[in-house]
């Protein structure tokens, strides 16, 4: 291994073409000459750039160029990462990359390429979330978190009910808590429906199509509605039937196609071991649809934030939105 | 050893009683275009303790007899009866499937102790009979194992004594080995034997390969296709306990020439049945 190596001339290995795969067994001595091209490349990039005064019309190019040579050199390291570390590289990936694209992005409005009132620095954004948590807004009596700083000596005043006091006042545990309770109220009765219609052929043929007709209409639109069935209008209850609706179709239709999903054989094996009506369910049906019930819980989960987000910016005193 | 190993194609059935009557069953699909026939006038009869292979060309309709003699599909007509053992709370049967249909969320001890689960048998006493069945099949140390960290072959051994712990009356067995790879199905095959020559149980097995068909059974029934009826029925008069090495005896070999013969042009007329 290492004589081959020697053998190969290193003009050769400089000049290589950057897409050419390191030959197998050679992977690791062939990688710092093509590292060192990579980087040379991406200096010569940017140098050009700005020597010609490139740089500010022609960012995007750059910020192209840099991307690519970014991947260029993952993808080099990669290939010399050793197994055991292979999970640390992975994560480096996944987490410093974005961290990469935050500092690119203050940098470049920074350099005042783009305007800051249009796409604001992380700093300030960062800033601007400090402040929102320290802050108390005196109108509407809220804050981001609930002053988390302020729960010991309120717990030490008036016990339990200071600090749930304190978690009532933060937007983003009203926030959490709406989408809690919608998402159980909802995903319950979804997921006992699913699994009729998954097992029911009458059942399914009545309502397929009603159900994919409503679960299609934007939950935003029928929030007035909503509202106006409740003899508060603006307190949480709309806000959590909403939620509550978006998971409930959500599971329904996809707690049926898990169910109807499953291989007839195990309800044959289930059956012929002597399991019928509910243990069928508890010890055959359940468990094999319960994947692609998780998998559906995780998307409603996500459309559940989505929905009660734009409630909110719609009409809240006080969340997230 | 047995006596009605050497007699005529029929005489295994006649020597004991029978334990599982099927006559004249029949199975018509009706679809859009008109009724399909998928099992024709077929009748079986199998005798307490006989070991029973039913071979065919895919399409023959010999899964779907199976199922009906499980009680898992409905016959359209004729009679189907398994004679009830002494004891009213053994089930009168149970099925092997392909290794896929062992619960892949119940650990392998649960899958073994699932039938009697569902019998009300109680935990500790499933619990014992399931580990003793998992003994006997060397599984012990994987009791607590998930299937899927198993082997194809260490799986189709769980779905078998799954079967077995419910001690059925007839053990039904639908291309049990099927999906396994050539070098495991030879294992199993032989594993296969061993259980039987311990327990004697009353088997009906379906499958598509002769050689297995010859070497476990006491009788193999050939199948025609579309629609299924029976073409012919052979007594296997190889003196048992059989191994694998039963394979290359001029006795094997012969039968499954006269098997073939039959079968082959069956096979060819199901392909052409089919393009």
């Amino acid at each position: 291994m290492m004589k081959a190596r020697d053998l190969v001339p290193p003009g050769e290995l400089a000049g290589a073409d950057h897409d050419t795969p390191a030959p197998p067994g050679m992977g690791r001595p062939t990688i710092l000459p093509a590292l060192l091209a990579i980087i040379a490349g991406l200096l010569a990039w940017n140098g050009v750039l700005w020597a010609v005064a490139l740089c500010r019309p022609l960012w995007w190019l750059a910020l192209l160029g840099n991307f690519v040579a970014v991947v260029l050199l993952a993808e080099r390291l990669g290939r010399i990462v050793p197994p055991r570390r292979r999970r640390a590289y992975e994560r480096t990936l996944a987490f410093g990359f974005p961290v990469l694209a935050l500092v690119a992005w203050q940098g470049i409005v920074d350099a005042g390429i783009l305007s800051p009132t249009w796409f604001p620095q992380p700093t300030r954004i960062a800033q601007a979330l400090w402040d929102l948590t320290v802050s108390f807004d005196r109108f509407s009596e809220t804050s981001l978190f609930g002053r988390p700083w302020r729960m010991p000596a309120a717990f030490r005043e008036s016990g339990l009910a200071g600090v749930w006091a304190l978690f009532a006042e933060g937007h983003v545990w009203a926030t959490l808590g709406r989408v809690a309770a919608g998402f159980v109220l909802g995903a319950i009765p979804g997921i006992f429906l699913g699994v009729i219609m998954g097992i029911n052929q009458t059942v399914r043929l009545m309502l397929d199509t009603t159900l994919s007709a409503i679960y299609v209409l934007p939950k935003i639109a029928i929030f007035p509605i909503v509202m106006l069935m409740f003899a508060d209008p603006f307190g949480e209850g709309p806000k959590i039937v909403v939620v509550a609706l978006s998971v409930f179709f959500l599971m329904t239709i996809n707690t049926m196609a898990g169910v109807r999903d499953i291989d007839p054989v195990f309800v044959m094996a289930g059956r012929n071991y002597g399991a019928s009506g509910l243990r069928l369910f508890r010890h055959v049906i359940i468990p094999a649809a319960l994947p692609v019930i998780f998998a559906g819980l995780r998307l409603a989960l996500g459309t559940a934030l989505i929905v009660i987000i734009s409630v909110e910016f719609l009409r809240a005193r006080q969340g997230v939105g | 050893m047995r006596p009605s190993a050497a007699a005529g194609p029929n005489a295994v059935a006649q020597a004991r009683p029978a334990k599982i009557v099927a006559r004249n069953v029949c199975k018509v699909y009706p679809t859009a275009r008109g009724p399909v026939v998928a099992l024709d006038d077929f009748s079986l009869d199998v005798a307490d303790g006989e070991f029973v292979c039913i071979v065919g060309p895919s399409g023959c309709g010999k899964s779907t007899f199976l199922r009906m003699l499980a009680g898992l599909d409905a016959h359209t007509s004729g009679t189907i009866r398994i004679r009830p053992g002494d004891d009213p709370g053994k089930p009168l049967n149970a099925v092997v499937f392909q290794e896929y249909a062992v619960f892949p969320w119940k650990t392998v001890l649960e899958n073994v102790a699932f039938g009697l689960q569902m019998r009300n048998v109680p935990r500790a006493e499933r619990i014992a009979i399931a580990e003793h069945w998992l003994e006997r099949v060397g599984l012990r140390k994987f009791a607590n194992h998930w299937p899927d960290q198993l082997s194809g072959g260490m799986k189709q051994r769980v779905g078998i004594i799954r079967a077995l712990a419910n001690d059925p009356e007839v053990l039904l067995m639908d291309e049990p080995l099927g999906a396994l790879d050539a070098q495991t199905r030879i294992v199993i095959q032989d594993e296969l034997l061993r259980i039987w020559e311990e327990t004697r149980k009353t088997v009906v097995y379906v499958t598509h390969s002769i050689d297995e068909a010859i070497l476990l059974g006491d009788r193999v029934v050939l199948m025609t296709a579309h629609p299924g009826r029976l073409l012919a029925t052979f007594a296997v008069d190889i003196a048992r306990p059989r191994t694998i090495d039963t394979m290359n005896t001029a006795a094997f070999v012969r039968l499954r020439g006269q098997i073939w013969d039959q079968l082959g042009r069956e096979v060819a007329r199901a392909m052409e049945m089919q393009s």
